[in-house]
């Protein structure tokens, strides 16, 4: 019988230096500058926190640069979520697993966890020897400055994560000397173990036994696809690979022989961070990160060799066709997402100072007054979008006779991002004979600052 | 079918084939060895975990007619008595209607209005939008089973307060009297004063005050007479001109706004004198019951402007 239960088999990833190595490090600079970094950005707004980008929760409102997000502009999360759904898809079927990758958080951090570790305990040789060796003082002082560090790094990642919700110097200020709120606390508590947790502990498990979109992104692959390959035809030759003492260091004599290019050193097998050997050909657990093409790319220009016998291509081009990158799946994906991108642009430039929203009192509908005349009463709900404040004024038009009763407020001003609601009463003494329902439409008329267009809302007056 | 066989595990040889369990039915039918992670099962010995020390903190298991109520505990105040309990989520929301961050909001925002003159809240958005709010709350609770959500009323039985007529007068200052102390309305029956003619005409009267023609001349003369005469009486009460007086909570006649019966409702005249004559013949009695030993002085307060605020007027 065998285990029902499987230990991980631990994976020790070599170094590597190359192209795609320097992009990764790039990559990876530039998004941990911009997580780390942006939420102490200030910034000047007429009316609101002076912080660049904030998610004000119990606010209700999300500051973006110059742009005010809105509850009602919910739609926009909608519309930005189907464009990352749809640009993942485009881009996997194009280049393949390009955000697990380069772009994934776990890929990131997974990157930076390493870092870590190889620069505590060495590299693959050194950190195997280590594990094997018993417990002595010099490996529980390494281990333990490893998973330290990493905690470091991970309570970074969850303070940072934090500050995005609150004013980040003031916040910070307040974590550390204990006057936080509990959920500032909790959540980076959280995510700093969660972080410890994915990037230092769990590491290539996240990707092959956790993670959704590491799964299904293989359904968007086709034979024109750029994947990482092992290009077998050449690595194999008619009689297999061979060591460079087996096959000898003369290309040209190796190819004489029918031997591949492949000299089997194991170097990207070494490097790989799933622990796959990409000469078995494509395989689930592969996030495409091409750490084995920089290391073969390594040995070839070491041998003097041409490179690319590990490399990005495509089925098609593998057996010698063409790679065809505009296909039908292509526009599929492409103009679904331009539309949707359009549409969310012109949401966005669109934005409405003021919203307002009429609602019709219905218990009752309708009442007779004493002078014979027939009252309805609605709830206007008005929302001040803008850095301003706003005086407003309500207005009925579009039933002759129909006078607006608001009682003793003739304007309303609201503050900056402030939304109040309003008791309007309206009165109308109907001709014999008139219909039961009438049209009526609210005007929501700004007279300070001028020059903003009314906000006209129709409803409608019951009569009996 | 055959009982399971067994034979030797296979280890995978070639790439792609995977480790087998070693049983084998039918000859040839073999199991896959995809074992789970480690991890996995950690997990799952984590969560049986979580759930004992959840089992031993919180109401859990039921057990006849009672439940294991955990070790937690919550503490909170009821009406300044200071309460403690096991966990539970309905004392979590007594305690946040207590001392929650938006409870203390409210409570204060309320004493704010509760302190402001009426002209003030009545000129003030986020104010009337705080009392149109909260007040309507109050009315669902105490209001709302007689004057229904609204404040529509039914004919004969619950003034209508959706509108511009009041009995008892449409100011704040009146309405809060009306909650506080309750409201007696009383019209005496005239069954014994008025024959059958002299109740049709004191109707015809009535219904003339109000507009509505078609009345005999003869006999509204008639019951003008007895209306503004020592017979009747009735300008005692509803005035000379008909105009009610608030004091006494009787009503204004001279509009066309009917609380007890239903004259905008009935179809013919005659129909119409009908109703008013039964109702001068039988009376009305009617009672408000007083709130001020229900309700607080703010909550009358935000109650009688949500009520002032409803169908407009004095």
């Amino acid at each position: 019988m065998s285990e029902q239960y499987q230990a991980r088999i631990p994976i020790y990833p070599r170094s590597v230096k190359g192209r795609f190595r320097n992009l990764k490090w790039a990559v990876l600079a530039l998004a941990y500058g911009v997580f780390f970094l942006l939420p102490w950005l200030r910034w000047e707004r007429a009316f609101g926190p002076d912080q660049a980008v904030l998610f004000d929760i119990p606010g209700r409102r999300f500051y973006l640069f110059d742009l005010l997000v809105h509850p009602q502009d919910i739609f926009w999360l909608a519309a930005v979520l189907i464009i990352l759904a749809l640009l993942l898809f485009m881009v996997t079927g194009l280049a393949g697993r390009v955000f697990c990758g380069y772009f994934c958080f776990q890929t990131l951090w997974t990157d930076v966890f390493m870092a870590i570790e190889r620069a505590i305990q060495g590299d693959r040789g050194a950190r195997m020897r280590l594990d094997r060796s018993g417990w002595t003082a010099g490996r529980l002082l390494k281990k333990g400055a490893t998973h330290a560090v990493w905690l470091g790094v991970a309570f970074l990642t969850g303070l940072t994560f934090t500050l995005y919700w609150a004013d980040a110097p003031a916040l910070a200020a307040a974590f550390f000397t204990g006057q936080a709120p509990f959920a500032a606390y909790a959540t980076t508590g959280l995510l700093t173990l969660t972080t410890w947790l994915l990037a230092g502990v769990l590491r290539e498990q996240v990707c092959t036994y956790m993670c959704p979109y590491a799964r299904f992104q293989s359904v968007m692959f086709d034979r024109d696809t750029l994947i990482i390959s092992y290009d077998r035809d050449r690595g194999e030759g008619t009689a297999g690979r061979a060591t460079l003492r087996g096959g000898g260091r003369d290309l040209a004599a190796r190819r004489e022989g029918g031997v591949g290019d492949c000299i089997d050193c194991d170097y990207c097998v070494q490097v790989c961070p799933v622990g796959i050997d990409i000469r078995d050909g494509l395989q689930y657990q592969c996030i495409h990160c091409a750490l084995c093409v920089d290391a073969c790319d390594a040995v070839m220009d070491r041998l003097k060799w041409p490179r690319g016998l590990v490399r990005y291509t495509s089925e098609h081009a593998l057996a010698g066709q063409r790679t065809r990158l505009l296909k039908p799946k292509t526009l599929g994906y492409g103009v679904p997402l331009l539309l949707i991108t359009l549409l969310l642009a012109w949401g966005v430039a669109h934005q409405a100072p003021l919203d307002a929203s009429v609602s019709q009192v219905r218990q009752p509908l309708f009442v007779r007054l004493s002078d014979g005349s027939i009252q309805n009463s609605y709830e206007i709900k008005v929302n001040n979008k803008t850095q301003y404040p706003m005086t407003l004024e309500v207005r009925v038009s579009g039933l002759d006779g129909a006078v607006l009763d608001m009682g003793r407020i003739e304007q309303v001003t609201l503050m900056p991002e402030h939304r109040t609601t309003l008791l309007a009463r309206v009165r109308y003494q109907a001709p014999p004979g008139a219909a039961r329902q009438q049209a009526l439409v609210f005007e929501l008329v700004p007279v300070m600052p001028e020059g903003l267009d009314p906000v006209l809302v129709g409803s409608q007056f019951i009569l009996r | 079918m055959n009982e399971p066989g067994h034979e030797q595990q296979s280890a995978p040889g070639k790439p792609g084939e995977v480790e087998t369990t070693g049983h084998v039915w039918d000859g040839d039918l073999r199991e896959y060895n995809n074992p789970l992670p480690r991890w996995w099962l950690w997990s799952f010995y984590a969560t049986v975990v979580f759930s004992l020390i959840y089992w031993l903190l919180y109401p859990a298991w039921p057990i006849a007619g009672t439940y294991t109520k955990g070790v937690a505990w919550i503490n909170y105040e009821v009406e300044g008595e200071p309460q403690r309990s096991h966990w539970n989520s309905r004392a979590l929301l007594l305690r946040d209607m207590q001392t929650g961050d938006a409870a203390v909001r409210q409570r204060e925002f309320l004493q704010v209005i509760a302190e402001a003159d009426h002209d003030t809240v009545l000129s003030d958005t986020d104010m009337l939008a705080f009392v149109n709010s909260y007040a309507r709350g109050i009315f669902g609770d105490f209001c709302a089973a007689c004057h229904q959500t609204g404040g529509a009323g039914i004919i004969g039985l619950y003034p209508n307060l959706a509108d511009d007529n009041w009995h008892w007068g449409g100011t704040i200052q009146a309405i809060e009297q009306t909650i506080t102390r309750g409201r007696m309305g009383y019209m005496p029956p005239y069954r014994e004063t008025f024959d059958d003619q002299q109740a049709d005409a004191v109707a015809a009267y009535v219904l003339s005050l109000a507009g509505h023609e078609g009345g005999d001349p003869e006999q509204v003369s008639l019951g003008g007479a007895i209306f503004q005469g020592y017979e009747g009486g009735c300008y005692a009460c509803h005035g000379r001109e008909g105009l009610g007086l608030k004091s006494q909570g009787a009503p204004n006649l001279t509009n066309d706004i009917w609380q007890n019966i239903d004259v905008t409702g009935a179809q013919s005249h005659a129909e119409r004198q009908a109703l008013v004559r039964d109702l001068i013949l039988r009376g009305v009695q009617r009672e408000m019951p007083a709130f001020g030993d229900r309700l607080s002085p703010a909550e009358i307060r935000v109650l009688a402007t949500y009520v002032h605020q409803l169908g407009g007027g004095l």
